[in-house]
């Protein structure tokens, strides 16, 4: 039956390729339908077995970290393809599989969405979970954030060998009362902490500082002249050279090395595997564009946003900033999320005189919230790519455009940005 | 002009903290001065307050303020009857009421403002909105909330919804309005993309000090802009 099912799905992809679509999708949902016990059986033969990334902010990147540390030891299946549903995973495996219908693989990597999450773990128990935040997003899917965190209670419950918390998020470290697995935590410094607050401490609650002892700690993050950052694993400091920008991917960072210690490498495989990772789709990718160095950003909720902001912080700021905000399905139909967003940051000195617009199909919306901190917008353009091409027109070459995009606008983006210029 | 921000730590997750922000900056906008004083569980109420300001919470939040809220009822209800301009959005605007009824059948008083009742329910009413009224037109937000409010004879609706599930998904109200106390479903915040009400609420506040209620027009093209967009967007 496991032939049949990659066979049946491994068609399904070709037939999709010959079309000229991307389908990461629909062949894990026909697997799924025609096959519903595929998946267990296929992954039960990982001799390393499953390991699930899941919480509000972080798992794409993270994910990207884990399944490359553990690259230098492991044969790893990974669902990159940016469907985090259970059908991603099954595409991901019928895709990897051979057509023997063997998987070829140690150990298998997967990011869920926290939904589904909670039915895969149903499926396949993972031996293994690494559970990252839980930050308002998507309020009109998931209700409240109370909720989100019962979902991630359940995928660690079902976890079996080892569960990796952030001790920073209280909702996620109260997780340990939920699972008979073993429990670790990964942090970052009590100094840093104000850097990532939660939804409650940036409404004036207190901020909490956990006193649980971290697998991997996060001690410093890049300043000035010095680009490393510095973990500290094992009672000792050491120096990471990031490739992908900001605090919060820093912080993931602390994560995806927290569990790759479950596996018993040595500290030093970790950061040579971590040093390797390059940024996930849409998350800090850079393009050239007429010869202007554009970078995309995804952003999903308030959380998140202000983490990426953080990264106009840099020395070399912005010469033009677009804010591209959809509201279709995927991105949350409610936009009200980008009140719980300060944007002082693009009036920060660093971009200052930069050329700032909003775009996509809340363009005007996004441009209301920015005038009511203050900040003009030179260009309101519901068009994705003719607000790229007037950012890009805005700045002298060799300039530099941010674009910060919600999750629609930013697959739209990628085509437009890899027809009108090329990936770096 | 002083603002009061109620339960700013607790009730504040869909945005709703921006109709403070909004209301301050089209007084700062136009040179008039703006205080804002934010509430908490145990935090006595300024007694020259001249708007009240609340958003909606979790389930849980509410339940945290709900008897910090309820013995507050004689004081709210004093400055309600002062003429004391509140717009309360969802969760508050539910504890504005006589009594939550949680769907397990737990009733929770509420600060006695309003004449409506709220029961809650399983399914959660969810979707873009948007609310006509005679006084501020067309007032353009999003909803997403469990409880069903049944409005009594002492208040009126604050509009009719269409597209939307209002106050209970029944009657085409949304929303209640006693003297200047307004509650309603409306998230988004609905003052952003509903400049004439926010200005409505400013004159509103004006008039009861006695002062001259004339506001200077501010240019509101872009929210005039997203309302109409948000109107033709899908639920």
């Amino acid at each position: 039956m496991n032939l049949l099912a990659v066979w049946l799905g491994k068609s399904v992809l070709l037939a999709l390729r010959a079309l000229g679509r991307r389908g990461n999708a629909l062949p894990g949902l026909v697997v799924e339908k025609v096959f519903p016990s595929f998946l267990p059986r296929a992954l039960a033969r990982l001799d390393d077995g499953v390991v699930v990334i899941t919480g509000t902010n972080g798992k794409t990147t993270t994910t990207k970290m884990i399944a490359t540390i553990l690259g230098e030891r492991y044969r790893v299946l990974t669902n990159d393809s940016g469907s985090n549903f259970v059908r991603g995973a099954i595409t991901a495996c019928v895709e990897h599989a051979t057509w023997g219908g063997r998987l070829p693989f140690d150990v298998g990597i997967f990011e869920l969405d926290e939904a589904w999450a909670v039915r895969f773990v149903a499926l396949v128990p993972p031996q293994r979970a690494l559970l990252l935040n839980v930050m308002r997003d998507q309020l009109d899917r998931f209700g409240e954030i109370d909720t989100t965190a019962g979902l991630l209670g359940t995928v660690a419950a079902a976890t079996t060998g080892h569960v990796v918390l952030n001790r920073d998020d209280e909702r996620v470290a109260a997780l340990a009362e939920r699972t008979g697995a073993q429990v670790s935590y990964y942090g970052v410094a009590p100094q840093l902490r104000e850097l990532f607050p939660n939804d409650e401490e940036l409404y004036g609650g207190p901020v909490s500082r956990s006193t649980k002892p971290a697998s991997a700690e996060l001690r410093s993050l890049p300043a000035g002249e010095q680009p490393h950052i510095t973990l500290r694993v094992a009672g000792s400091d050491h120096e990471v050279l990031l490739r992908a920008d900001g605090p919060h991917n820093a912080q993931n960072a602390a994560g995806a090395v927290a569990l790759a210690l479950t596996f018993g490498l040595d500290t030093a495989t970790v950061l040579a595997g971590l040093a390797k990772v390059s940024p996930a789709f849409g998350r800090g990718q850079s393009f050239d564009v007429d010869g202007r160095r554009l970078v995309l950003q995804l952003v999903k909720n308030p959380a998140g946003f202000r983490q990426t902001l953080r990264t106009l912080d840099g020395v070399t700021g912005a010469d033009a900033i677009v804010v591209a905000i959809n509201d279709d399905y995927a991105d949350g139909r409610d936009v009200s999320w980008l009140w719980d967003v300060d944007f002082a940051a693009l009036a920060a000195p660093a971009s200052s005189g930069a050329h700032r617009s909003t775009a996509g199909t809340r363009a005007a919306d996004m441009a209301v919230r920015l005038r009511y901190d203050g900040i003009d917008v030179d260009e309101v353009e519901p068009d994705l790519e003719k607000a790229v091409r007037v950012a890009v027109s805005a700045v002298p070459a060799g300039g530099h455009v941010v674009v910060f995009s919600t999750y629609t606008a930013m697959w739209a983006l990628h085509a437009i940005l890899l027809r009108i210029g090329q990936a770096v | 002009m002083k603002l009061i921000h109620l339960y700013p730590r607790e009730m504040n997750i869909y945005g709703d903290t921006g109709n403070v922000l909004v209301l301050m900056c089209r007084l700062q906008w136009r040179g008039l001065p703006v205080e804002v004083a934010p509430v908490s569980v145990g935090d006595p109420l300024p007694h020259d307050a001249d708007i009240l300001l609340g958003g909606g919470g979790q389930d849980a939040a509410q339940g945290e303020i709900g008897a910090d809220f309820a013995g507050r009822g004689a004081e709210l209800r004093a400055m309600a009857d002062d003429g004391v301009v509140m717009l309360t959005i969802c969760g508050t605007y539910q504890m504005l009421g006589h009594e939550f009824v949680t769907q397990e059948g737990r009733r929770i008083a509420g600060a006695g403002v309003l004449d409506v009742v709220t029961h809650g329910q399983a399914e959660r009413l969810i979707g873009n909105n948007f609310v006509d009224t005679t006084d501020a037109g067309r007032l353009v937000g999003y909803e997403n909330h469990s409880g069903l409010t049944e409005l009594g004879p002492g208040v009126r609706a604050l509009g009719s919804t269409q597209s939307g599930r209002g106050n209970n998904g029944r009657d085409r109200t949304e929303g209640a309005v006693r003297d200047n106390v307004i509650g309603t479903y409306l998230h988004g915040p609905v003052l952003a993309k509903s400049p004439r009400f926010a200005d409505e609420l400013l004159r509103l506040a004006l008039a009861r000090r006695g002062s001259d209620t004339d506001l200077e027009p501010l240019d509101d093209t872009l929210a005039e802009q997203a309302a109409r967009v948000a109107v033709g967007r899908p639920r």
